[in-house]
């Protein structure tokens, strides 16, 4: 009887130990997470802007106006393609560039960070230094294709240019560091399975394709996880280089929630697209998510 | 013992609530920065010689970035109760500074001033239109003003046999002359269509072809015009200068890129604001000359730039003090210098009886012309909604630039998601 009564108790003060140990990080996300994701679902079915005293609820209206809006679909378009065209090859060159690193030599640590070096600068400050390189003529890229004989471009106000020329500079930022990620799982792979693999003959190429590729799974996972939500959440080169011209050519869906929060002070319509985009946020990490105890691997 | 005590706290309490009562009235201003570096300097010095001069009133200048940074600077200070007392803003942004009860209408604090009605009098029109909302209140102060001038290299002109006095007076020959002065390494002129741009110099465009005398939209900012015919032909003018007269560069030509074009040589006419004649007029290694906005119909120009606003529901105390503020850097002299200094345009009429700016013309005579234009200069777009109004033109507009639409169809669609924008506050 006193046993159990003591057992209990325990159990009640380790679980409670195990709440206190946990607050700090719970009230935090509490504040900064919960709490500004039910609000921001809550007004989504609001009318709200600057000056009004109160929400007003309105259901599903600002949904179905934006269902109904072509710059919205525009924008999705460009979030989604924007994606496409960075998180591939990015990931790509961040595993080349793994494998291209993933030796010991004496210089090896230099080489390192100069890849990894621009995932370190701000978005703001590399952004500002490729205008230079996209501007109209006088910039470092169309001064290239004049001196080739060819028209200048003017990648940034033509719309079939300007987010291939943002994905460019995205991925030459991005790959150094999800390099970084790669090369991790590289040397965490068990170096007798291709020591195994090269006795018996396999050819460089070969051990990729049938060792190594498969035992990365896991980072690889983890690693378009990380690609695909920063590249939702990076939009600071929209507002530096074109502020989504020409005609919204280049809004991202991050950008368009901060000009309807921020520059048109339309709350309800804005939190609205944060659902969206939370939503999406959900979509791409739910791989990770479920595969959290199955690992995918060679066995 | 007690009694001692006693008064040695007394006084103490005292001094403290003299010391309480000379403390100086703290007032925050946030204000943008829209043309360089050194004008943030220019305001800190203007305020610090301020503060020197009322010693019970000290004013914080903040820089907050350009004018979108400062509008969402301001919002979110005032949705956190850290509200600033004064701001410097678009004029443009009136009906919305209204309508969201950002900032507080002025008339009761220009009524109770003595000299309150002679000051706002003094004010060119051109530029007071732009302050004025719902039954004529006056909700700012003309401050940072700027209009849209044709800047040219006489160089250039006289190279290809044109006069370098007679810059071009209508749109044909605009038309003629940019074609003339175009060539392998130079385009003839130069327009902004950039987003937060487009919309400036497409006002000056729709006042010189109007027939209606107002252009884009109705003073009372409820109203826009955008499908009109005489505005589809200016739109088109644009396109025709683009791709049928090739004598200005295609896609989406940058206001930040052009001053730098326009010294290289790399384009002979630019459409650009006043604001950027001492950076021209430092740089040039040409001759080049100001010249109005060439006509349509008649001669036509937007007014531009930033005011004066006091945040709604400060104290009375602090109102007072804020009021004071601005008739101190409004005044004719310091609005005189201020011209002078930043190539913004002076903004009140006693200014240019000052001997400060009449030297300064004289030395300088490209920069009177700004003012010589001001009568037949108009608001930039303005409307309730403003941020949103400018994107929704200036969206459609860069449509018909990239070929998407045509001018008629860029506008037709801009009237029509403009008046549903504006159904809210009809």
């Amino acid at each position: 009887m006193t046993k159990t009564t003591t057992a209990a108790s325990r159990r009640r003060r380790e679980a409670g130990l195990g709440w206190l140990l946990l607050a700090p990080s719970l009230i935090i996300m509490l504040i900064f997470t919960v709490y500004p994701v039910l609000r921001s679902a809550y007004l989504g079915f609001t009318k709200y802007r600057m000056g009004m005293d109160a929400p007003e609820w309105i259901a599903f209206a600002n949904y179905t106006k934006l269902w109904g809006s072509s710059t919205f679909w525009k924008v999705m378009r460009n979030t989604i393609s924007f994606a496409l065209m960075t998180v591939i090859p990015s990931m790509a060159l961040g595993l080349g560039l793994a494998l291209l690193v993933n030796r010991k030599g004496r210089h090896i640590g230099f080489i390192r960070s100069g890849f990894f070096y621009p995932s370190v600068m701000p978005m703001i400050a590399i952004a500002s230094v490729w205008m230079f390189i996209y501007m109209a003529r006088n910039g470092l890229y169309d001064q290239m294709r004049q001196s080739l004989g060819l028209q200048a471009q003017d990648v940034l106000s033509h719309k079939e240019t300007v987010l291939p020329a943002m994905a460019v500079m995205y991925v030459w930022r991005e790959a150094g560091y999800l390099m970084v990620f790669f090369l991790s799982g590289l040397q965490s792979i068990n170096q007798d399975l291709l020591e195994a693999a090269a006795i018996d003959g396999a050819t460089g190429a070969k051990t990729f394709r049938y060792i190594t590729f498969p035992l990365l799974g896991p980072t690889t996972l983890f690693v378009s996880t990380i690609a695909f939500t920063n590249c939702f959440k990076l939009v600071d080169q929209v507002i530096i280089m074109t502020e989504g011209a020409p005609n919204n050519a280049s809004t991202l869906l991050l950008y368009y929630i901060y000009q309807q929060g921020f520059t048109n002070m339309n709350y309800g319509v804005s939190s609205a697209l944060t659902v969206i985009m939370l939503l999406m946020l959900m979509v791409v990490s739910l791989p990770r998510f479920f595969s959290q105890d199955r690992k995918i691997h060679y066995s | 013992m007690k009694k001692i005590l006693a008064l040695v706290l007394a006084a103490v309490m005292v001094c403290g609530l003299a010391a309480a009562l000379a403390e100086p009235l703290e007032l925050t201003m946030y204000f943008p920065v829209n043309v360089g570096g050194a004008v943030a300097q220019l305001i800190d010095d203007m305020t610090a010689e301020f503060n020197k001069e009322n010693p019970d009133i000290q004013v914080q200048a903040v820089y907050t970035g350009n004018y979108d940074d400062t509008v969402t600077a301001i919002q979110t200070a005032i949705q956190g109760g850290n509200a600033p007392d004064l701001f410097v803003s678009l004029a443009t942004q009136r009906f919305t500074m209204d309508s969201t009860k950002m900032a507080m209408r002025l008339d009761d604090i220009i009524a109770a001033d003595p000299e309150g009605q002679a000051f706002v009098d003094d004010f060119i029109d051109g530029f007071m239109l732009d302050s004025y909302v719902e039954d004529g209140a006056i909700i700012s102060i003309p401050f940072q003003r700027s209009t849209m001038v044709l800047f040219y290299n006489k160089d250039a002109f006289k190279e290809v046999g044109l006069d370098p006095e007679q810059p071009p007076k209508n749109w044909e020959e605009l038309v003629d002359y940019a074609q003339k002065l175009t060539n392998d390494k130079r385009y003839g002129v130069a327009i902004a269509l950039n987003s937060g741009s487009a919309q400036w110099a497409f006002t000056g465009f729709s006042l010189q072809n109007c027939t209606n005398g107002v252009g884009l939209m109705s003073a009372d900012g409820k109203e826009i015009y955008f499908n009109t015919p005489e505005n589809v032909e200016a739109l088109q003018l644009w396109l025709d200068l683009q791709n049928k007269y090739h004598c200005m560069a295609p896609g989406i030509v940058q206001w930040t890129d052009m001053p730098t074009q326009f010294l290289a040589g790399e384009v002979a006419m630019i459409y650009h604001t006043t604001g950027n004649l001492t950076n021209i007029k430092n740089n040039a290694n040409f001759d080049f000359g100001v010249a109005f906005l060439p006509a349509g119909r008649q001669w036509g120009a937007p007014t531009g730039g930033g005011n004066f606003y006091i945040t709604n529901g400060i104290s009375e105390e602090r109102q007072q003090a804020a009021w004071k503020y601005i008739k101190w850097m409004c005044s004719t002299e310091r609005a005189a210098q201020w011209s002078i200094d930043t190539g913004y345009v002076a903004t009140r009429e006693s200014c240019y009886e000052t001997p400060v700016l009449k030297d300064y013309y004289a030395s300088f005579p490209q920069a009177l012309v700004a003012y010589e234009q001001l009568p037949y200069a108009q608001p930039e777009l303005t409307t309730y909604s403003a941020a949103e109004m400018w994107r929704i033109l200036n969206d459609n507009i860069q449509a018909a630039v990239t070929g998407e639409m045509t001018a008629e169809e860029a506008l037709e669609a801009a009237q029509e998601q403009g008046d549903e924008l504006l159904d809210d506050y009809r």
